[in-house]
């Protein structure tokens, strides 16, 4: 049996009305400047702006209108 | 942990023969008294394959006596289970199909109730309850992942690292909730809680270690990873802030704030990297995918309403 071929892992993941994941080590530079290190394998980075949790996203995407999501 | 107490006639006779040894195989010829008598011995099977029990010996895990006895009571789950699940059609995109049939879908919220209405003693009870299956956080899951081709058994580890602490145990998730249970005045050992765990969290417990065990309930296993992952990040918000408004410790407040942050990563990877590239390979186990998510949501409804119920509250 031939296993399939796995494509190229992307290191940058848009989620469609979600956030952005990071794989990987990255650093983070919020909207007021401060800089926060990724400390999971993957990080989800928000992108509607309404999180708790800048810069990450806490799935506040999800109870947003459909308009209101990235 | 001692093997758990017995809940009828069933689990009284599977448990004596635990805990002596002497197994008959009789005992595929009991039947059990009800569900909670049924969920409890099926409890009990499923975790000599976990950590096992004190009392009993080790060498049990495989007999075949016992095997009989776990394979009857895990026909009656998954029919009871897959009579619940209704047909789902997920459309073209799988992944906001999934997002969205677990978003539509409403019931009950403990998380809810705790964040404005719960006493301290409710929340005791809730955190005893819960600590069922947060002191075996994603074990299960971890069965699933030999079954699996290489694209979704990276994703699947890459989830597994981070609820395992990414490779430090401080930070392994069960154990954040073992230290909140301790810093709360609560019992921190595996399984120390029961004989007082309800029938609906044996249940919900049992259903995640059958699809977790049976390879042909692999894609069941990672919908229900993918619901379980896509409805913890707002109810553990919602936990957090009722843990303060308690005055609990920080330390029961810091599993849940983990959660909050980890599990909007983790819903993503569940529903997308992992249960989607599994249907992307193969097409026909999307049907289990929903087998497998209905039921985290369902069971998780079941739970909430016999919780709200035996609190003499409702979620308004
Ligand atoms: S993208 Fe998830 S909360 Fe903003
Ligand atoms: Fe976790
Ligand atoms: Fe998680």
């Amino acid at each position: 049996m031939r296993e399939p071929t796995p494509s190229p892992t992307p290191t940058v993941v848009m989620c469609p009305g979600g956030p952005m994941l990071l794989r990987g080590k990255h650093v983070v530079e919020d909207a007021d400047g401060n800089l926060h290190e990724t400390r999971r394998p993957v990080s989800a980075v928000c992108r509607c702006g309404k999180s708790a949790l800048q810069p990450w996203c806490d799935g506040t995407h999800k109870v947003l209108p459909e308009r209101d999501r990235p | 942990m001692l093997a758990p107490k017995a809940r009828g006639s069933l689990s009284e006779q599977v448990l004596a023969a635990l805990t002596s040894g002497q197994v008959s195989p009789t005992l595929r010829d009991v039947e059990p008294d009800g569900p909670e008598d049924a969920q409890v011995t099926l409890w009990s099977l499923y975790e000599l394959h976990y950590r096992g029990f004190e009392d009993v010996d080790d060498t049990l895990e495989w007999h075949p006596d016992l095997l009989a006895v776990r394979a009857g009571l895990e026909a009656e789950l998954e029919a009871d289970l897959r009579e619940r699940c209704p047909e789902v059609d997920l459309g073209d995109d799988f992944a906001a199909g999934l997002f969205s049939f677990i978003e539509q879908h409403d019931g009950p919220s403990v998380a809810r109730f705790v964040q404005r209405d719960a006493t301290h003693e409710q929340v005791m009870d809730l955190l005893r309850w819960r600590s069922i299956y947060h002191l075996k956080e994603s074990d299960p899951q971890a069965w699933v992942v030999p079954r699996l081709s290489p694209g979704p058994k990276a994703a699947l580890m890459e989830l597994q690292y981070d609820e395992f602490g990414n490779g430090d145990p401080q930070l392994l998730h069960a154990h954040l909730f073992a230290q909140g249970l301790a810093a709360s005045g609560l019992r921190p050992d595996y399984g120390a809680y029961i004989d007082e765990a309800p029938v609906e969290v044996l249940e919900e417990n049992n259903a995640m270690s059958l699809f977790a065990l049976h390879r042909r309930l692999r894609a069941a296993s990672l919908g229900h990873l993918a619901a379980f992952e896509a409805t913890s990040s707002g109810p553990s918000r919602r936990m957090s802030r009722g843990l303060s408004r308690l005055g609990f410790p920080a330390e029961m407040s810091a599993y849940y704030d983990e959660h909050v942050e980890a599990d909007a990563v983790h819903e993503q990877l569940a529903v997308r990297t992992i249960a989607g590239a599994v249907v992307a390979e193969d097409p026909s186990l999307v049907q289990d995918v929903v087998l497998g998510a209905f039921t985290c949501l369902d069971l998780e409804d079941r739970f909430a309403e016999a919780a709200l119920a035996r609190w003499g509250a409702v979620d308004a």
